[in-house]
């Protein structure tokens, strides 16, 4: 790490002198190989309805620096792995009034393994599109008689994080047609709409601008395939909507909260963008 | 006890006699440094693992000593020779007396 942390300092001296000091970028051009033996599709060509926009669709794993990258290679190393561990203890674990855990009904979490790629779902008997948290919710409140968890609290996303390991390589599929296609308009708008004092969508940062840099950010295209994120800078797991939240206040906006049906809406279409990339959560990112 | 704390480590099952391996380690543990305040103003009590040591066959391979700016789950990753067939034992010391063991065995081949 010294050593590594040694040369590039020096190499950008030496870059310097010849007046062109290039930021150490990511290898977009490496592949995701987890536990040397799983692996994960972090760039494909863009799904049907992104036609007219992009060409292919890239993880934002491909755009983290080498170290960071390393990280995710290995479940050991990958500290996002924690929380998937003690998502595990609290599928077994007993909650609420009906003395039931989630393994009372759900054979363990591999007879999970399509959730996450195919959430936010349509759910016919509530009449909305669900993401995984409301449909732990609801699991949580009528079938086992315990209090619903805040959105994107920690025990939350320990349980997406095993569900995730449990999906991990498989192709993101969120199905945006049927009763779902308007909740999915909606997010859409959100996604082009500028926010802020700062004038900001989504695409013009995602879209029109992935792989350069915002100032000392080197800009992904926003994807979700791998959350949730375990993120150096805080060091725990993130959700995809605190995630938005901390974007969208970045435009100088007052925000949506995370749960809200806009958020909802923009989640399902974002998840969207990338049917087709592998789940790899929980990744890492800076 | 600090609760969450579960040791991980990865040591490969079997190396060459006197060759040399990476051993990687991890504790889950919250590493409350002692600055903090609650949302009260009170001082969270500092409750860290203080110590970490790895011994083989007990003969001690290394003994580190940790201070409160080391953040959540310390990972360590560091090599070491195995001259013979034998035993790796990890021992992290706890702020609160707790003491938390892991061992592995490994063979020469």
């Amino acid at each position: 790490m010294k050593t590594k942390m040694h040369r590039t300092v020096l190499g950008a001296a030496a870059l310097s002198a010849f007046a062109f000091a290039a930021p150490v970028l990511a290898d977009e051009d490496a592949e995701l190989i987890v536990n040397g033996d799983l692996s994960i599709v972090t760039k494909t060509a863009a799904p049907a309805h992104l036609s007219d926009s992009l060409d292919e669709i890239l993880s934002g794993w491909r755009f983290r620096n080498d170290d960071t990258q390393v990280m995710q290679m290995d479940d050991f190393d990958n500290p996002g792995m924690l929380g998937a561990d003690v998502g595990l203890d609290q599928f077994a674990a007993v909650m609420g009034s009906e003395g039931k855990s989630c393994a009372d009904c759900h054979d363990g979490p591999e007879s999970l393994s399509t959730v996450r790629a195919t959430y936010p779902k349509w759910n016919e008997a509530a009449g909305e599109v669900r993401t995984m948290q409301m449909q732990i919710n609801d699991c949580l409140t009528n079938q086992m008689g315990a209090e619903a968890e805040k959105y994107d609290s920690a025990k939350m996303l320990n349980f997406e994080a095993m569900l995730a390991v449990a999906a991990r390589g498989t192709p993101v599929n969120v199905a945006i047609d049927g009763p779902a296609q308007s909740v999915w308009e909606t997010g859409k708008e959100l996604y082009y709409t500028r926010f802020g004092q700062l004038e900001l969508s989504c695409a013009n940062c995602h879209e029109d601008n992935y792989g350069n840099m915002i100032r000392a950010d080197h800009l992904s295209q926003g994807q979700v395939n791998g959350f949730p994120t375990y993120r150096l800078k805080n060091a725990k797991l993130n959700g995809i909507q605190s995630r938005f939240k901390g974007c969208v206040r970045d435009t100088r906006a007052e925000t949506f909260n995370p749960g809200s049906p806009e958020f909802i809406a923009l989640e399902l279409y974002v998840a969207s963008r990338g049917n087709g990339l592998s789940v790899e959560g929980p990744s890492v990112r800076n | 006890m600090a609760s969450g704390v579960k040791p991980r480590v990865k040591v490969p099952k079997s190396a060459a006699a006197g060759g040399t391996i990476t051993i990687k380690t991890l504790i889950s543990h919250k590493m409350e440094s002692g600055q903090r305040k609650d949302s009260d103003g009170n001082v969270i009590p500092r409750s860290i693992i203080n110590r970490f040591t790895c011994d083989f066959n007990g003969q001690s391979v290394i003994d580190i000593k940790m201070e409160a700016a080391i953040s959540t789950n310390p990972y360590f990753e560091f090599d070491a020779m195995v001259p013979e067939a034998g035993e790796f034992k990890f021992t992290w010391y706890d702020d609160d007396g707790d003491i938390y063991e892991e061992t592995k065995d490994i063979a020469v081949a």
